[in-house]
C-alpha cells in the first residue's frame, strides 16, 4: 500500500511538473501575472509529492518489504539500519528518485526564496526547471520504476553490494547529486535569460549563489568519493580517471569556470554570452555524467546493472536538452547586449585566463573519456585511454592556472599592473624558491617533478595569504586599523583567498602522496615483522569475528616507531554470505597529515597472509584542501552582497529578502 | 587598442592555447591508447610481442597456479582460445576461476602474456562489458551467464 502511494505521488509529481512547465511560460508571454504565479505553488507542491514518493520508498527499505523488486535486489533484513536507508540510493531506481527529489528541492527553494526575482524571470526559470523534472519523472516511471512489485514476495533480500555498505557511500551520492543537480538552476536561469532576450549584472548576482552552492556540494562530493575509493578499494589509490569520476570532474571544471566568469559579469557586466554558455555547458555535462553512469556505455567500476532501454531514454533526454539549449543559445545569444571593456592584463583578463584553461582542461578530459566510445563506433576496436593521458594533459594544463591564481585577485579591474603585482608577490616567490630548494636538498635523488610541484603549491598558498595581507593592509598600517579592515573586507574576498589557499593545500597533498609514497607487499606468518620508513609492523595473528551481516577475519598488527609502540592496526577481510562476496577493510593510522595504510591480500595455503603496506605522506591534505576550498565557497556565499538581491547596493531601497 | 583589436587579441590568445592543448591531447592520446583483445583476437590478429594491450575473458577453471613471491599464473579463455598469463602481485578480491577478468600488459616472444595490472569487477554478477561482448562473439554467452 505504501509503495503504491509512493508510485501514485510520483505520477502526480509528473502531472504537476507538466503544468509548471507550460502555464507560467504562457503567463510570461502574455504578461498574465496570475498564470505566472502558478510556477511557485506548483514547484512547492511538486517537491512535496516527490518527497512523499521518496519517503515511501525509504519506508519500504526500512521495513524490508521484499515484495518490491528493488528492495529485494538491494536489501537484506539483517543489514544495519543506516545501510537500509542508504540502500535506497545504492541502486539505479532509487538513485534516480533521489536525483529528481533534489531537482524538485532546488525548484522549491527558488520558489520559496526567490521573492525578489522579477516575476517573468522567476516564471521562466521554474518552467525550465519543470521541463527537466518532467523528463526525469517520465524516465523513472517508464523505464526504472522503483515501486515495481514481485508477483511472489521472497522471504529474504539479496543484500546491497557489500562494497556499498559504507558510511562514505551513504553520504557521497546525495552530495554529488546536490552538486550535479544544483547546476540545473544556473541552467534554468540561462535558458530563461535567453527566452527573455535580456540579461544584466543582476542576473549574475542571482545565479552566483546557486552556482556557488552547487559547486561546494560537488567539491565535497568528489572529495568524499575519492576518500571512499581510497580506503575501501584496498590499494590506496585516490583517483583512477575512471569514466564516472571524469563524469563528475567535468561539471566541476566547467562549474569552476562558471563561478569565475559570473564574477566578471556581476562586477563589470562583461562576458555575458560566455557565462550563459558556461551555465548551459555545466549542466549539460552533469546530464552527460548521469548518462554515462546510468547507461553503462563505458566500462567503469561504478556502473550498476543496466538495460539498454534506459540508455536510449537518457540519451534522448540528453540530446533534447543539450541540443535544444545550444540551439536556443545560437539563436538568441547574438541579441544580448555587449558589456564593459577591459585590457588583457586586468582582473577580468585573469578570470578569462582561468576560464580559458578550465574550459580546455574540461575539453581534454571529455576527449579522453569519450574517445574509446567514438573509436569503437568508428572502427569496432575496443580501446582504453589510461591514466598516463590524463595525468600528462591535465597536469600540464593546470600549471599555467596555478601560476596565475595568485596574480588574479591582486590585479585591478579594467587595467592591471602586472609588474606591480609581481612586486607584491615577491614574498610568495621567495617562499616558493626556498621550498623548492629545501625539497631538493632533502630528497635530492628523488623524483624530479617533486621540488617544482612543491614550489608551485607553496606559491599558490603564499599568494592567497598575500592577497589577504594586501587587502587588510597588514604591515603597512597600524595593526588595529588592519583588524578594522579585515572585519570590513567583503566575505567574498575572504572566500576567494581561502578557496585559493585550499587549492595549494590539495596540491601539496597530491605532491606528497604521488612523489614520496612508499609501498611494501609481503606474506607474513604470525610473529613476523614488516618495516616501512621508520615504522615496524608486527603481525600478532588472525582472529575471526562476526558482524551483523558478515563474518570477518581480522589481522592484528602492533605498530612501532623506532622501537616504541604507537598503536594497533586491524585490517580485515569481510565475507558477505548472501552475495558470496569478500571485501577488504583497510586499516588506517593517521600521523599528522600522513597516513599508514594496511590492507590484506589473499590468505596463502602455507599459513601466510599477504599484506600490502603503504606509507602515504601528506595524503590527508588532498581532502583537507578540498574542504578548505569548500569553506571558501561557503564564506563567499555568506557575503551580504550575494544575499541581497538588489542589482546595485547603493540604491536607496529598504532591505530586501534573502535570495537563497 | 580599439574594442575590435582587443577582442581579436583575446581570441588569438585563446586560439593559441587551444591549438597547443589540442596538440598535447593528440600526442598524449597516441601514446596511451591500449587496445582490448580477447584470446582469439590475440591469436587471429597476430599481435606483435611487446605491444601493450588489454586481454580480457574468463579465468580458465583449474588454471590458477601460485608461485613464490606472489607470482601467479593463470589462463584467460574465451572458450575458443586460451592465453597463459603471468602476473606478480596481490590479486583483487573478486578474482576467481571461471569469472571475468581484464588484464593489462604485453605478450612476450614465447607467447606468455605478462600482465602488470589485473582488474576484476566489484560485483560477482557484473561482467566487464568488453568481456561480455567477446564471449558473445564467440558464442559462449547464455542467458546473461557465461
Amino acid at each position: 500500500m505504501i509503495a503504491e502511494l509512493g508510485h501514485y505521488a510520483l505520477v502526480l509529481a509528473l502531472a504537476l511538473s507538466l503544468v509548471q512547465a507550460s502555464v507560467p511560460i504562457w503567463g510570461a508571454r502574455t504578461g498574465d501575472a496570475s498564470l505566472m504565479e502558478v510556477a511557485g505553488s506548483t514547484a512547492l507542491a511538486q517537491f512535496g509529492f516527490v518527497a512523499v514518493s521518496f519517503a515511501a520508498l525509504t519506508w519500504c527499505y526500512v521495513a524490508s518489504d521484499f515484495s518490491l523488486l528493488s528492495v529485494f535486489e538491494n536489501s537484506h533484513s539483517a543489514k544495519p539500519l543506516i545501510y537500509k536507508i542508504s540502500g535506497v540510493w545504492g541502486n539505479h531506481e532509487g538513485s534516480m528518485l533521489l536525483w529528481v527529489l533534489i531537482l524538485a528541492l532546488f525548484g522549491a527553494l527558488v520558489a520559496a526564496f526567490g521573492r525578489n526575482l522579477p516575476l517573468t524571470l522567476k516564471a521562466n526559470v521554474l518552467a525550465v526547471q519543470a521541463w527537466i523534472a518532467a523528463a526525469f519523472h517520465l524516465f523513472i516511471l517508464v523505464t526504472s520504476n522503483p515501486f515495481a512489485r514481485l508477483p511472489n514476495a521472497p522471504f529474504e533480500g539479496r543484500d546491497l553490494n557489500p562494497i556499498l555498505q559504507d558510511l562514505g557511500l551513504a553520504i557521497h551520492p546525495p552530495l554529488l547529486y546536490l552538486g550535479y543537480v544544483g547546476f540545473s538552476i544556473a541552467f534554468s536561469f540561462a535558458i530563461a535569460a535567453l527566452i527573455e532576450g535580456r540579461i544584466d549584472a543582476a542576473w549574475a548576482r542571482w545565479v552566483r549563489p546557486w552556482a556557488l552552492a552547487a559547486w561546494m556540494f560537488l567539491t565535497l562530493g568528489i572529495a568524499m568519493g575519492s576518500y571512499w575509493a581510497y580506503y575501501t578499494l584496498g590499494w590506496g589509490g585516490w583517483w583512477f580517471w575512471d569514466p564516472v569520476e571524469n563524469a563528475s570532474l567535468m561539471p566541476w571544471l566547467a562549474g569552476t569556470a562558471l563561478l569565475h566568469s559570473a564574477v566578471v559579469m556581476e562586477k563589470r557586466n562583461a562576458l555575458k554570452v560566455w557565462t550563459i554558455l558556461l551555465a548551459i555547458l555545466t549542466f549539460s555535462l552533469s546530464l552527460l555524467g548521469t548518462f554515462l553512469v546510468r547507461s553503462g556505455v563505458l566500462t567503469s567500476v561504478h556502473t550498476f546493472a543496466n538495460d539498454p532501454a534506459r540508455g536510449v531514454f537518457i540519451l534522448a533526454i540528453l540530446v533534447l536538452f543539450i541540443g535544444g539549449s545550444l540551439a536556443l543559445f545560437a539563436w538568441r545569444a547574438p541579441a544580448l547586449k555587449q558589456g564593459g571593456l577591459f585590457a588583457p592584463i586586468s582582473r577580468e583578463g585573469a578570470l578569462l585566463f582561468n576560464n580559458l584553461f578550465f574550459a580546455v582542461i574540461c575539453a581534454a578530459v571529455f576527449v579522453g573519456t569519450l574517445y574509446p566510445l567514438v573509436f569503437e563506433a568508428l572502427t569496432g576496436n575496443k580501446i582504453s585511454v589510461g591514466p598516463p593521458f590524463f595525468n600528462l594533459v591535465v597536469g600540464l594544463l593546470m600549471v599555467p592556472v596555478l601560476l596565475a591564481v595568485s596574480f588574479g585577485p591582486l590585479l585591478a579591474w579594467k587595467r592591471g599592473d602586472l609588474y606591480g603585482v609581481a612586486q607584491r608577490l615577491v614574498g610568495a616567490f621567495a617562499i616558493a624558491i626556498v621550498g623548492m630548494a629545501a625539497t631538493f636538498a632533502v630528497t635530492g635523488g628523488g623524483p624530479v617533478m617533486a621540488p617544482f610541484a612543491m614550489g608551485l603549491a607553496l606559491f599558490v598558498m603564499a599568494g592567497a595569504v598575500i592577497d589577504l595581507v594586501e587587502r587588510t593592509g597588514l604591515s603597512r598600517i597600524p595593526f588595529k586599523a588592519t583588524l578594522g579592515r579585515a572585519a570590513g573586507l567583503p566575505r567574498s574576498a575572504w572566500g576567494t583567498a581561502v578557496a585559493h589557499f585550499g587549492v595549494g593545500v590539495a596540491l601539496l597533498g597530491i605532491v606528497g602522496e604521488t612523489q614520496w609514497g612508499a609501498e611494501r607487499v609481503a606474506a607474513l606468518k604470525p610473529g613476523e615483522t614488516l618495516s616501512i620508513r621508520h615504522y615496524d609492523f608486527t603481525f600478532d595473528g588472525l582472529t575471526p569475528r562476526r558482524g551483523p551481516n558478515y563474518q570477518e577475519l581480522v589481522a592484528r598488527f602492533t605498530v612501532r616507531r623506532n622501537g616504541e609502540v604507537i598503536g594497533v592496526m586491524e585490517p580485515s577481510k569481510r565475507s558477505f554470505p548472501v552475495r558470496n562476496m569478500t571485501t577488504t577493510e583497510a586499516a588506517l593510522m593517521t600521523r599528522g597529515t600522513s597516513q599508514l595504510y594496511l590492507s590484506l591480500g589473499d590468505a596463502d595455503a602455507g599459513g601466510e597472509t599477504t599484506v600490502r603496506l603503504y606509507h602515504k605522506p601528506l595524503v590527508l591534505l588532498i581532502w583537507i584542501g578540498a574542504v578548505v576550498m569548500m569553506v571558501g565557497g561557503a564564506l563567499s556565499l555568506s557575503d551580504r552582497r550575494l544575499r541581497v538581491g538588489a542589482p546595485r547596493p547603493a540604491r536607496p531601497k529598504p532591505a530586501l529578502q534573502a535570495a537563497e | 587598442m580599439t574594442r575590435r583589436q582587443r577582442r581579436l587579441a583575446l581570441i588569438g590568445a585563446g586560439a593559441v592555447v587551444l591549438g597547443i592543448s589540442a596538440a598535447l591531447v593528440l600526442t598524449a592520446l597516441k601514446d596511451s591508447i591500449v587496445f582490448f583483445n580477447s584470446p582469439s583476437d590475440v591469436v587471429e590478429k597476430r599481435i606483435v610481442p611487446g605491444t601493450r594491450i588489454r586481454l580480457g575473458g574468463l579465468v580458465k577453471p583449474g588454471s590458477l597456479v601460485r608461485g613464490e613471491n606472489f607470482a601467479v599464473r593463470f589462463a584467460v579463455t574465451d572458450g575458443n582460445r586460451d592465453i597463459a598469463v603471468a602476473y606478480t602481485g596481490a590479486l583483487p578480491d573478486l578474482f576467481r576461476e571461471g569469472q571475468g577478468v581484464v588484464t593489462e600488459g604485453a605478450i612476450d616472444a614465447a607467447g606468455l602474456f605478462k600482465a602488470d595490472t589485473v582488474l576484476a569487477k566489484h560485483d560477482e554478477n557484473y561482467m566487464p562489458r568488453e568481456v561480455a561482448d567477446a564471449l558473445k562473439k564467440h558464442g559462449h554467452w547464455k542467458d546473461g551467464k557465461p
